[in-house]
């Protein structure tokens, strides 16, 4: 720590520099962050998944309806808790629902008023603020798939997430109300049957079972824990993580050129005061030590100012990518591995000068100037 | 006067080590933004060439895309008779359609994607004549035959002529491979109407879509205008191409923002970039500016001469930029297309637009970076600057 003063005078010698080079590792560590945020948001999914929970759909697609009448026989399975059903409109178990998903929080109190209510419907929070619901709004939605004209509900109750990720942009209603709106060929199908099981361990013995007992029926199913399920939709979306990691190599490797030449520069325009330095008897050591310092201190500061900007700008991009993507959420993982980022690139900058300047040669320093 | 351009150029020869730095930081965001811009541009030159001007395509009022949408049989014959519609031996030129999505291995990595497959009537190809068989044959209607896109063929394993492959409770046979021109379309697996309504139990007297063929561009209005005003319909129109366009638009501008922020962003760090070396260069040649001053260069011609060396150096990496992501053009990847839940097959799209556009952008990279130490260098007082060292 004696050399702080030392360090920081030299940081200080050229202050435009300084600034250009904090503001690059900004720029770095902000569009480090970005790209965190936007990897997560298309595979964070599967990160969510509760391991208590098997999806089952039909084997042909997830636009195929199973019937509802499979419930009674997938409750009848060892290991199986509970069960509950939704479809793509929204109609969905309201005797199941909020044991299943115990992540998804509904009040008490609007929850009992939505158990009374025919028409009741419950929103995630982000859908409420997207159009603008409260409690109480009467909402008429027109299905294209079902028909029927406009179908109205009763808005009874906002549910939120547990942890800032979970999707809130989903819209419930009474299952009972489905079958009595929808068309004749429509009724008694559902989308798809979530399972919740008693032990994470059975997932692969009640998934097999599931799909052996509808096997050959009409409606064959498909059964797959939570986590494969959603890792499989993000499968589809190409090569998000190729992409962003190609972004995020030329990124990393552009910065390093940038400070790795600053750093080079300003130790070259300092050869005769490291000279000095060294022939009145700084060690090796800590002329090394002094270059790395610098070049760590701006990396860190540089590293910081720019998590702090994406942290304020997430909110923002958030709001602009709302609709196409999920919540947007820099998590502590994320900045702590951008600081690490930051650091480690510092200290490559650093360490081709600081050999330089520490295998310097006093005579020959000074007879260069 | 004006100083010598040989001047820039030796001066960027004795500083290579900065100057490739600055090339590099100003490629890596061209190239960043060029490939951005062309995956979005291939999304969308996909979509949009599914789509033929002169067809028009029917759907429920207020479907958003065919997997939400129905039109019956009774609508379907309604609309067939309506004015505008291309007749070949007095039938209308007309198909009626089911769109479903069945899942088939992706031959990368070996785990199920959703295929859309479209039952189409068997005249599909006089509707959308930019479609050939290119392999094999048509299928014949009343049976379960399947016809191919050649994206899909080249993108799932077991979709090859001659293969039976299962799925919604059927047993089908592949018989033909289409080629659509690189359309949606190649993506896509279809077969008879009837019989995909028959596997997927849908009832037989509803589609999803109505796709006909227009006896002349210029009939779409009379068509659509007679369609409106018509009591037994409750369907919305909208030109081929328009629909497609519109399916594009989403995942398009989700790129273009995500792409263009990157872009900027990157942008901005390489302007620091620039600038860095170039008050490096003009803090290091101090003397030599001080020299050329005093030797009668104006502070005019300084400038002009530190700006021509950031914008070469900007011009080269903008040039490599462009060219290290030139071979991506034309090749393929896959992305979900949200709007029916399918898995697409598009290819990057670099046109020479984009080219012009990555150069520009550079350009305006090497002005930003370079003309602040340009200006730094020309101002300042000659004899300090020739003492100062």
């Amino acid at each position: 720590m004696k050399f702080a003063g030392i360090i920081f005078a030299n940081l200080l010698r050229k202050k435009v520099r300084l600034l250009l080079t904090l503001g690059s590792f900004a720029v770095a560590l902000f569009l480090f962050a970005f790209l965190a945020v936007v990897r997560y948001a298309f595979t964070g999914g599967a990160d969510l998944a509760d391991a208590h929970r098997l999806v089952t759909i039909n084997r042909t697609s997830i636009i195929q309806p199973i019937p509802l009448s499979y419930r009674d026989k997938i409750l009848g399975i060892p290991g199986v808790r509970r069960v509950t059903h939704d479809n793509w409109f929204g109609g969905m178990d309201p005797e199941n629902q909020r044991e299943v998903y115990p992540e998804l929080i509904v009040p008490d109190d609007q929850w009992n008023v939505f158990l009374k209510d025919r028409q009741g419907a419950i929103a995630g929070a982000a859908t409420a603020k997207r159009f603008g619901w409260k409690i109480g709004d009467r909402i008429p939605i027109k299905t294209t798939i079902y028909g029927g004209g406009a179908w109205e509900f009763n808005l009874d109750g906002i549910y939120h997430g547990k942890r800032p990720q979970d999707d809130e942009t989903q819209f419930w209603f009474q299952w009972d109300y489905f079958e009595e709106k929808v068309p004749d060929r429509f009724k008694g199908l559902i989308g798809w049957y979530t399972v919740q099981l008693d032990s994470p361990d059975s997932a692969v013995r009640v998934a097999k079972t599931i799909d052996q007992d509808f096997l050959n029926s009409p409606y064959e199913t498909k059964t797959e824990t939570e986590s494969a399920f959603a890792q499989g939709w993000v499968k589809q979306f190409g090569n998000i993580e190729f992409l962003i990691l190609v972004i995020g190599s030329v990124v990393f490797f552009t910065l390093l050129l940038v400070t790795g030449n600053t750093m080079a520069i300003s130790v070259r325009e300092r050869t005769g005061e490291l000279a000095i330095l060294k022939a009145i008897g700084f060690k090796d050591g800590s002329i090394l030590f002094l270059v790395l310092a610098e070049a760590l201190t701006i990396a860190l500061f540089g590293g910081i100012l720019g998590l702090g900007l994406a942290e304020l700008a997430m909110p923002v991009l958030s709001n602009a990518l709302s609709g196409m993507l999920p919540n947007l959420i820099l998590s502590k993982t994320m900045l702590a591995a951008g600081l690490g980022f930051a650091v480690f690139v510092g200290a490559c900058s650093g360490v081709l000068p600081g050999i330089g300047a520490m295998r310097l040669r006093v005579v020959e320093a000074f007879r260069r100037i | 006067m004006a100083i010598p351009v040989i001047y820039n150029f030796r001066s960027v020869r004795a500083r290579w080590t900065s100057a490739i730095v600055a090339v590099l930081g100003i490629a890596g965001t061209v190239g960043v933004f060029v490939a951005m811009l062309s995956l979005a541009r291939g999304f969308r030159a996909t979509l949009v060439s599914s789509g033929a001007y002169d067809n028009a395509i029917i759907m429920r009022a207020g479907a958003t895309s065919e997997m939400m949408s129905g039109v019956s049989l009774d609508s379907m014959k309604i609309i067939q008779d309506e004015p505008g519609v291309a007749r070949v031996n007095g039938e209308p030129v007309v198909t009626s359609e089911v769109v479903v999505v069945a899942p088939f291995p992706l031959r990368e990595t070996g785990t199920d994607a959703n295929v859309q497959v479209r039952g189409v009537s068997a005249n599909v190809l006089t509707v959308r004549r930019n479609v050939k068989i290119v392999d094999g044959r048509m299928f014949q209607p009343g049976l379960s035959e399947l016809v191919v896109g050649h994206y899909a063929r080249d993108s799932y394993s077991g979709l090859t002529v001659g293969r039976k492959v299962n799925f919604g409770g059927g047993e089908w046979t592949v018989v033909g491979i289409f080629d659509a021109g690189g359309s949606a379309f190649d993506s896509e697996v279809w077969c008879d109407s009837r019989i995909l309504q028959d596997v997927y139990k849908r009832p037989n007297n509803i589609f999803q879509s109505v796709t006909v063929h227009l006896s002349s561009p210029d009939a779409f209005q009379a068509f659509k205008d007679a369609i409106s005003k018509d009591p037994r319909l409750d369907v919305d129109v909208s030109r081929e191409i328009d629909y497609y366009a519109k399916q594009s638009q989403a995942m398009t501008r989700l790129i273009t923002f995500l792409g263009g922020l990157v872009a900027v962003v990157m942008g901005i760090g390489a302007i620091f970039g620039a600038l860095n070396t170039m008050y490096s260069a003009v803090s290091e040649r101090g003397r030599e500016i001080a020299v050329m001053r005093a030797l009668g260069f104006s502070a005019i011609a300084v400038v002009f001469s530190f700006l021509i060396e950031a914008l070469l150096i900007s011009l080269v990496g903008g040039a490599v930029g462009c060219v290290a992501v030139l071979p991506l053009n034309g090749f393929t990847t896959g992305a979900m297309n949200w709007q029916t839940f399918s898995h697409m097959a598009f290819a990057f799209s670099i046109t020479p637009d984009l080219l012009v556009g990555g150069i520009i952008f550079a350009l305006a990279m090497g002005v930003a970076g370079g003309l602040l130490p340009a200006i730094h260098a020309a101002v300042r007082p000659i004899a300090t600057a020739l003492r100062s060292l």
